[in-house]
């Protein structure tokens, strides 16, 4: 079953083409990465399919429903249900606790759920560091905060943002095996990175340039 | 459930709210000196009224008493009678006053019987000379008197006249002192009740009462009412020269302290609206990470006029206090008296303060409102 279908997607910034004619489709459970020098396209597409950009033309369905032209309203409700957020520089709330961090998305979903949140980081090992603030964190736990804030509300997709890009080979290894768990357990994974052997985990990669896709492997 | 979320935003907000401790305090010292004006300025507006009423008393009488209809004097007992219809407290001094013509040392001029001890209350602004009479015999002479007739303290005049029964007196009388009030009074000369009925030969009348009473001119005019509505005999009427002054004065005042806590208030929105702008512009990638991970607009916009509103309620608190110790200072400088503390003004100076906070905090919030999710990808 498709989860995400992008058809002739293209998106324009004044006279620059970001996005020309972009077609994708990504499975339930699929892996897919999306590799690209920069100014490739690579941050607009992750936009379009995060939900929270729209495109200029073309058409976008997530789980088969039509979302192209809903308003940024409904696209957050969207964002909110469905998609998880991983993101290079983790971006993690400076002044909250890695295990606030985590009920922040709960928070903004429904309802808190302290016992939820320690789950969730104990999952990606971090049980032990829920009440440190993300200073007192190393690159990789912070990321593994990040990913536990993604994974919290249990969304169909998860969509990464170079998510080792910051990280040294230890901390890319462990964060990588969190996505080949994640994986294994059936979640479908969106990969945004420059780094060839993170792509090659995923099941398909494709290669974007000058806003257009030039290779799918 | 919902609790649970309500902690964990308030916990959020404070949190927030100290990491940006030095941006906060411009914030909150911007807040706190509006509190401190507005509840500074209120607490004056409430007191002043008081204050200057007091300092209005010294200068003469707001109300007299004078004899209605036909009759021509006031009978002492219907005069107790109106006093009696006064609220006691607001009496600072009644004195009765009774006029005859005599002559003294040849000259003819007003003479008039009072009561000393009452004249002082209603007549703070009397300049003596010497001192006031405290014996039958001795009179108090105004200072044009005593300079068309040469006499001064302590030397003795001739009061002549005719009584209401035509019949004669000529009594030696001692000048105990001179009085000097730029008025009529300067043309009179004054001696103790006892005296002047003495010398009219009957007692229990008088021509006039003049009464100091802390009001306002509609409290006064009120009372001036009631005095007439049950007195037939007597007729009382304002000072129209000190009350309409009193009001006209407070008036300005209070249009004055209105015109300046507006302007403290509109520089407080200035400062706090100038300081959470640029919060918002320093927070757009938190504020757009909230949005990416599920935070609509109205989330956004609601945490920052809840920042807003715990701003003004702290900054509120703080200058409810030094508002309190501004007032008494203004009082104390200005008025050398205390100020009554109303404790209703400082939960309504938090009340203003929040509301002032939230208003200045609009702008903001829209800015907040409007980021977008995407900052958090664009490594802007």
């Amino acid at each position: 079953m498709d989860i995400l279908e992008l058809n002739n997607i293209s998106k324009i910034y004044g006279s620059v083409k970001a996005l020309q004619n972009v077609n994708l489709t990504v499975t339930q459970g699929e892996w897919v990465a999306i590799m690209g020098p920069s100014g490739s396209g690579k941050t607009t597409m992750m936009n379009i399919i995060g939900c929270m950009d729209r495109p200029s033309s073309g058409e976008i369905y997530l789980n088969s429903k039509n979302i192209t032209r809903l308003s940024l309203a409904d696209l957050t409700t969207i964002r909110r249900d469905t998609i998880g957020l991983v993101f290079q520089q983790f971006h993690l709330i400076s002044y909250l606790t890695a295990l606030e961090n985590v009920m922040m998305a709960q928070y903004y979903h429904s309802i808190i759920d302290e016992a939820e949140a320690i789950q969730a980081l104990a999952r990606v090992g971090l049980s032990d560091r829920a009440q440190h603030l993300p200073r007192q964190l190393s690159g990789g736990e912070q990321q593994r905060v990040c990913i536990a804030r993604a994974l919290i509300n249990y969304p169909q997709l998860i969509l990464a943002d170079e998510p080792t890009g910051n990280l040294d080979e230890v901390n890319e290894a462990v964060v990588l095996d969190l996505f080949k768990q994640l994986h294994d357990e059936g979640s479908t994974i969106i990969v945004v990175t420059h780094d060839p052997e993170v792509a090659e985990y995923a099941q398909k990669t494709i290669v974007l340039e000058h806003g257009r896709i030039s290779k799918i492997m | 459930m919902r609790n649970s979320n309500r902690i964990f935003m308030v916990k959020m907000l404070l949190n927030s709210l100290l990491r940006r401790r030095s941006r906060i305090a411009v914030a909150l010292i911007g807040i706190a000196i509006g509190a401190t004006v507005l509840l500074g300025m209120i607490t004056l507006c409430y007191d002043v009224p008081r204050q200057l009423g007091q300092e209005f008393r010294s200068y003469g009488a707001n109300m007299i008493f004078m004899p209605a209809g036909r009759a021509t004097s006031l009978s002492l007992d219907d005069v107790n009678l109106a006093l009696a219809l006064l609220p006691a407290e607001k009496i600072l001094g009644a004195t009765v006053y009774r006029y005859a013509s005599a002559r003294i040392n040849l000259q003819p001029l007003t003479a008039a019987g009072t009561d000393f001890t009452q004249a002082a209350q209603t007549s703070p602004f009397w300049k003596i000379d010497g001192r006031l009479p405290s014996q039958d015999n001795e009179i108090l002479i105004g200072a044009d008197v005593a300079e068309l007739t040469q006499l001064a303290p302590g030397m003795s005049a001739l009061v002549s006249g005719r009584n209401k029964n035509r019949v004669g007196f000529n009594r030696p009388m001692l000048i105990s002192g001179i009085v000097s009030s730029g008025g009529a009074e300067d043309g009179f000369i004054f001696m103790n009740m006892p005296a002047m009925e003495s010398l009219q030969g009957n007692s229990g009348e008088a021509d006039m009462v003049e009464l100091s009473l802390t009001a306002n001119e509609e409290e006064l005019g009120n009372i001036a009412a009631a005095i007439n509505g049950s007195m037939i005999n007597i007729k009382a009427q304002l000072v129209k020269r000190i009350t309409r002054s009193e009001a006209s004065v407070l008036s300005k005042l209070e249009s004055l302290v209105y015109l300046v806590t507006a302007v403290v208030l509109l520089l407080t929105m200035i400062c706090v609206a100038t300081t959470m702008m640029t919060i918002v512009m320093e927070r757009r990638k938190e504020i757009g990470l909230k949005k990416a991970i599920g935070a609509d607009s109205k989330n956004v916009g609601r945490e920052f006029l809840a920042e807003g509103l715990i701003m003004g309620i702290t900054g509120g608190l703080i200058g409810s206090v030094c508002g309190l110790i501004f007032a008494q200072l203004i009082s104390d400088s200005v008025f050398a008296r205390s100020i009554n503390i109303e404790i209703y003004l400082i939960p309504l100076t938090l009340i203003i303060s929040g509301i002032v906070t939230v208003l200045a905090c609009l702008v903001p919030a829209r800015r907040a409102m409007d980021v977008e999710p995407s900052v958090v990808l664009r490594g802007e």
